[in-house]
Parts: C-alpha cells; structure tokens; sequence
C-alpha cells in the first residue's frame, strides 16, 4: 500500500474479484485487436498511486497502455489479444482494489461538453459587446456607436443561435406540453431584445440590448453548467461502486465443458457452476453442492440460508462457502430480479407527481411578467401613440423582469448544496431530490444493511473463555462465512495455529491441532446430539458456544435520536424474522416496526402513509427495498446496497456512518431555505426595478448593472450554506465510546476481504 | 476613429483564437483529469 489509506472502500463486499471471462465481456472493443477495459480504483489518492499503478503495469505482456484517472479515480487498461491479462492481480499486487466498471454507460457525456461549449461562446460573445457598450454608455459618436451596435448584433446573433438553444429547446417543448417553465419568460425576453435592439440599430437608434440579452445567456449558462457538473460528478461516483449484479454466468454443458455466458443468454434449464464468492444471475435449484447462501441483499434476512441439493435459491443471493451447481428456473428477464425492477416501475409515486419549485415559480411568474410587460405597451401606446417607443419600454420591462436573478434562484444553491454533500460522501441525482427530501415528515428504515451493517457481530464475548474465543478466532480465519468473519478478529495469536483446516459447506470449520480434532460451527454437527446455536467443540466436547447478533451501523442510535429530535417518527421497515427486527428497534427505541414484509407490502405501507399525508423518507438497500424506494417521497441507499437499490434512490451514501442520513435532511432544509429567501431577493427586486422600467427610465446601462447586481446577491446568498462537518449532531456518549471499538473490528475484516 | 478600424477587429481576433483554444483544448480531453495532470507534473517518468 502506498502513503494513501482506503478510504471509502471500506464498503467493499465479500465476493470474488471478476474472473477473465467477466473482465473479457465488460471490456470495449477500440479496434486492431485493441480493446479497453475499465475499472473504478477507490483507493487512488495522489501521484504516487498514478506512479505505483501505472508502474505496475510496464511489465505486463499484452497491456499496450494504463492511464489513471486521479479525478474519476478510474484506470483503464488497453491490451490485446483474446484472453485479458491480469489487470485486477496487477492492481492488487500494487496494493489497490479494483473492480470493474459499466463501459457502456460510460460514453463521453454530450450533455455536459454541448453546455461547456454553450457557456464558452456566450461567455466570448457577452465579454466582447459588454466591451463596445462601455464606450457606448460612455457616449461615444453616433457614428462609432452605429458601428458598434453594428459589430454587437454580429457577435449576438450566432451566440443567440448557439448558446440560446438550451433554453428555447426546453421552452418551447414546455409550451408544446401547454405548461410553462422557466425557460420560458428567459426565452422570450431574450430573443424580443435581441429583435427589438436589431430593429434599432437598422434605424440608427441610441440604444441597443444586445449586451443584456447576452450576458443573460452567460450567467445562466453558468448556473446550469455547474448545475449539471456536480450531478454528473455525484454520477459518476454511484456507477464507480462495485457492481453486484455479475454480468454472466458459467454455464456447464452436457459434456461437462464450461462456458462464460453473458446475461442475455442464460436460459432456463442450463446448468450453472455458482463458486463460492459469486452472486446468481437467475433464480434456480439447487442440484449438487452444499453451501451456505447470504440472503440479506435479497430479503433482507440477516441469518445466511443453507442451500443443498433441492432447495431454491433466488437471484441476486451471494454463495458464501462451497461450489454449487444450480438448474436456472428463470432467465435474466423474469427472474425474481427482474420482478422488482417491474415492480419499481409501477411504484414511482411521489417523484413523479413532484413539481420542482422553479417550474412551481415560473407558473405564476412568467403570466405576470407577460401582462405586465403588455399592459405597459398599451398604456403607453395610448399615452403617446408612439408605437415603437411602446415596444422599447414594453421590451426594457421585460429585460429587466427577465429571471436572471430566479433563473440562478434554484440551481446555484442546489449546486452549493450539492457539493458540501458530496464533500460528506453522500451523492445526489438531480435538484428536484433536495427539494423533496426537504418536504419529509417522517424517516422509514429497512434493518438489515441499513439499520445494521448485515454482518454479525459475536454478542457474549464477556461470557466466553478468552482461550477458547481466541482458537475460535485462529480457526475462523481461514473461511469466508460471515459468521468466521466475526470471531477472527478474535485471533490474537496466542493460540498454536491449526494445521489442517477443512470446510464443510453448510455446517462449519474443521481443524486440527495435535491430534486433537476441533470443530466450529453448528451445533448439531460439532456436538454429538447438540442443539441449536454456534458452538466451538474439541473431540465432541463443546468448548464454548457463541451468540451473535446483527451489529448496528455507526451511529445508528444517535442518527435515530437525532431524527427523532428533529420531530421526525421513525418507522422500520424490514423483511427479516420478527425477533431481529425487533431486537434493532429496541436498542434504538423505535416503537414503529414491522417485520417480514415482502417488497410490495413495503410499496404499501408507504403508499399508505403517503394517503394519510405523509411524505416519507425511505432508507433502505436490499433488492427488497428497491420498489419502495421509488415509492417513497425521497429516498437514500448506502453504497453497499444492491444495484437496483443504489439506481432507485435519490441520494447514495458512502461513508459508514448513519448519521449522513440526518446530516443530508439539514442541508436540504437548509439549502430550501436559501432557495425562498433567494426567491425573495429577486421579487424584492422586481419589486423596485419594474416601476422604473414602466415609467421609461431604464436604459440598456441600468438593465445591465441592475442583472448583473441581482445575479450576484444571489450567488452569494447561495455561498452562505454551510458545510456539513459544521453541523454534524452532537453525538450522544454512548456511541462515541462504541464508534472506535467498532473500527477496532472492523479494520481486521476489510483488510481480510 | 481610424485606429478603431482595425484596433476594434484585432481585440475580435484574439477573443476569438482564445475561444477557438479553449474549445480545442476541451475537445482533445484535457480537462478530464485536473487533479491528475497537476500531480503528473511531479513524475519522474512520464
């Protein structure tokens, strides 16, 4: 490892690294021969990790190129030939974990690059006409003043037709739908300007708005740039995260050659080899083998399943301990996987029924901007009967209404906030996820991997015999189940390590120590007529049993305290067996919790809640929870959770602590407050200005400094959101005292995994 | 008036080449990894 520690990584599941096959399928083809593959390296921190792991990869045969992305903290590899040469071992062997990411995804963003190139254009053509206006607005010559407005239109036409398409594409397909938004009232302010002004010029005019109706364009264009920047960084971020859907499966023929298939091609009826460490593509049976089968990702049932000859297995289960073959009862497209994502389509509830605030504010607002800008035109039109002053002051309402300030109102501060939670390690999808989160009245959990980490934690450590926990931990050390995971920490190498170690899918750890034979693992197996439980047993002689039960997540109680005191009910939400669920609730002192429900009675409950006017806050990360989490009003998944989960939810989570959960709800809370107080900015200034504007006083000087002032109390309103770290809820003593032990621990498991 | 005839025209130019630059230079992706390239200078190697 170089200088850099693993930082968000810590996250990172059990399961095996990608085989050949997998890294060959999610590899790009360039051409010649040449192909690309691309994986997301979390651990990569500065230019020594860029030296170590490009360093790494001189002396691979086959590798034409490496290059690190220090920003993406992504590597992509180029090589050649048929078979991928040792790209995660390489990285590994330089002392990073890898895993492969989407390319498909992947393509360069148009979005992004076509608002860059908008905002440069703009930005040139804005910078050179505020320029010649200045010697404008100085008083220059009639003459030179012709040539300039002359050279003006010429630079704001093409910067109008480039740059302006943005908002008139958006205006105008709201208008096609009937409704109105922002883009609106910018569009049509900008563009009569832009005609008015041209108009003016062509008659040798004194004044010309070509530098407002571009400059306009400019600082939007900035505003929505930035906007789309932090999401797409946010984005990306997700899509870095393992990937736990795998990508094919090996599938074993009738005469006995296997093959790596691709999703798309499994089939119901092939028989798939499932190693330990690998996830399962379809639903199946199982036909030969014995393991143990982790379900909480599926179900959310903490406890690990055990699958053997006969018994089902479901899609998207991790297989823990032994080789298995399974019969596929379904193919990728209606597996049990496939029935969430059918069932999150229908769920999507209150997000598509939410209107964002900016487009709730240009409903009422452009209307009025309109009438009065029309009203102005027929009052001075009967005042004087001068129709083309009329339109000039007509058209100097509508500039100096023209949402600049409202245009930046929301997305500034929804940048800001953006960023001070990504600098928390919670990302975002889009602005309209701030604005509903800051809408929740109340918080529904799911226990397992959300609650609690999913990973068990040994509960009567005081009660045990240090010898024996300390031989537990020494024998545990050498399997994969979560519960081995547990006690070895408990290794602190005091104890002969064992000699022959052996696995028993299904029932424990065998080992050997002088002759003696030791067993851990389920009682009935370790102990001659032993009952339930975990036991360690030498010769048939129990030595200690061992009580486990599901850890709670950092700051887990002061998180639910902390809503709680915020004046949010708890709910929890689980489909795990009674007694754990309510185990979690109550060392968290919830009182609101209900037990195996299937993922549609998840969708229902919060369906009902949102019936009786509730707008609730789901958190959750099992396949399980998916359809609920689009159900819900806003919702937050941890990076650990599945696939589906992590794409369903509004906010994703990195770091381990709970408490970003009430650290994300007070800077929605916050930045919603920026947002009206910002609303109430512009209006103030509306306000003050459109009197001006009617009475004929606003020339293009005034409209200009007057934009330019009311676009900058905004930003700087917005700049006043607070970071995070400054806000974080005092904790309450209890789980400070707990939060390093529970490092302690968990700093062994990572480095194992 | 007559050193704006071509002082005016020369002040586009230049806006322009910086443009024109600035476009290239986002074309040919070098603002894909600014962390990378201010830590890259630092190399020995490359």
């Amino acid at each position: 490892m170089s200088c850099c520690a693993p930082g968000v990584e810590a996250a990172a599941e059990l399961g095996g690294a990608p085989s050949r096959d997998e890294i060959l399928l999610a590899s790009r083809d360039l051409k010649d021969g040449l192909r690309q593959t691309d994986l997301s390296v979390p651990g990569i921190h500065c230019g020594a990790c860029i030296a170590a792991i490009e360093g790494a990869f001189r002396d691979v045969p086959a590798v034409e190129q490496a290059r690190v992305n220090l920003s993406a903290k992504r590597l992509s590899v180029k090589w050649r030939g048929d078979t991928p040469p040792p790209i995660i071992e390489t990285v590994s062997r330089a002392g990073y974990e890898a895993h492969l990411f989407d390319t498909e995804e992947d393509a360069a963003d148009p979005e992004l690059s076509r608002l860059v190139r908008a905002t440069a254009v703009a930005g040139f053509a804005s910078m050179n006409i505020m320029l010649l206006s200045v010697s404008v607005w100085s008083g220059a010559e009639p003459e030179t003043r012709q040539a300039f407005h002359w050279i003006s239109a010429a630079l704001a036409f093409p910067a109008l037709l480039y740059s302006g398409r943005v908002f008139f594409a958006s205006a105008w397909s709201a208008l096609r739908q009937g409704r109105t938004n922002m883009d609106v009232p910018i569009s049509v302010g900008v563009i009569l300007a832009f005609a008015l002004s041209l108009y003016d010029t062509m008659a040798g005019g004194a004044y010309a708005y070509f530098d407002a109706a571009v400059s306009l364009l400019f600082f939007l264009l900035i505003g929505r740039t930035l906007d789309h920047i932090m999401r797409e960084k946010a984005r990306s971020a997700v899509r870095g995260l393992i990937k736990l859907t795998p990508r094919g499966a090996t599938v074993e023929r009738e005469d006995g050659s296997r093959d790596y298939l691709p999703a798309n091609q499994i089939e119901t009826g092939m028989l798939l080899a499932v190693a330990p460490g690998e996830r399962l593509l379809v639903d199946g049976i199982v036909q030969w083998g014995r393991s143990d089968i982790d379900c909480a990702l599926v179900s959310g049932e903490s406890a690990a399943q055990s699958g053997e000859p006969g018994s089902a297995v479901r899609a998207g289960t991790l297989n823990l301990t032994g080789a298995m073959k399974v019969t596929a009862t379904s193919d990728a497209s209606n597996s049990s996987l496939a029935d969430m994502v059918a069932l999150m389509a229908v769920a999507d509830g209150g997000r598509a029924r939410y209107r964002r605030i900016a487009d709730r504010a240009a409903r009422l607002y452009s209307p009025l901007v309109h009438a009065t800008a029309f009203l102005t035109f027929f009052g001075w039109m009967a005042a004087t009967g001068d129709w083309h002053r009329a339109i000039g002051i007509a058209i100097a309402v509508l500039i100096i209404t023209c949402p600049c300030a409202l245009g930046l109102a929301v997305p500034i501060v929804q940048t800001v906030a953006a960023r001070r939670l990504f600098e928390a390690g919670i990302m975002v999808k889009d602005g309209s996820a701030l604005e509903r989160l800051a809408e929740i009245d109340m918080v529904a959990f799911d226990k397992t991997g959300t609650l609690t980490t999913g990973r068990p934690r040994l509960a009567n450590a005081s009660e045990i015999d240090a010898g024996a926990l300390a031989l537990a931990g020494a024998i545990a050390a050498h399997s994969n189940h979560p519960v081995s995971r547990a006690l070895a920490p408990f290794d602190d190498g005091s104890q002969p390590s064992p000699a022959i170690i052996t696995e028993h899918p299904g029932l424990g750890v065998e080992a050997r120590i002088d002759r003696l034979l030791y067993r851990l693992g389920r009682a009935e197996w370790a102990v001659p007529g032993g009952s339930a439980g975990t036991v360690l047993s030498r010769d048939g002689q129990r030595l200690a049993s061992f009580v486990f039960e599901d850890s709670l997540r950092q700051d887990a109680a002061s998180s639910v305290e902390a809503l709680r005191r915020d004046g949010f009910p708890v709910a929890i939400l689980s489909g795990d067996v009674e007694h754990a669920a309510s185990r979690v609730a109550k060392q968290l002192g919830v009182g609101d919790v209900t037990a195996r429900l299937l993922p549609e009675e998840k969708v229902a409950r919060i369906a009902a809640l949102a019936a009786g006017g509730r707008k609730v806050l789901m958190v959750g990360d099992g396949l399980n929870d998916a359809p609920a989490l689009s159900a819900a009003h806003a919702s937050m998944a941890p990076s650990t959770a599945s696939d589906i989960g992590r794409n369903a939810a509004d906010f994703v989570f990195l770091r381990p602590s709970l408490l970003s959960v009430p650290n994300a709800i007070c800077v929605a809370r916050e930045a919603n407050r920026l947002v009206h107080q910002n609303f109430a900015i512009a209006i103030a200034y509306n306000a003050i200005a459109i009197p001006f504007a009617i009475a004929g006083y606003v020339t293009p000087l005034i409209a200009a400094l007057a934009m330019s002032l009311s676009s900058i109390v905004v930003v700087a309103n917005a700049l006043r959101l607070h970071p995070v770290a400054d806000r974080v809820p005092a904790a309450d003593p209890r789980s400070r005292t707990l939060a390093p032990k529970q490092q302690a621990l968990g700093q062994p498991l990572a480095g194992r995994a | 008036m007559s050193s704006l005839v071509y002082l005016v025209p020369l002040a586009l130019l230049l806006g322009g080449a910086a443009l024109g630059a600035f476009l290239w230079s986002l074309r040919s992706g070098q603002y894909e990894d600014m962390q990378g390239a201010a830590e890259r200078i630092l190399l020995d190697d490359d």
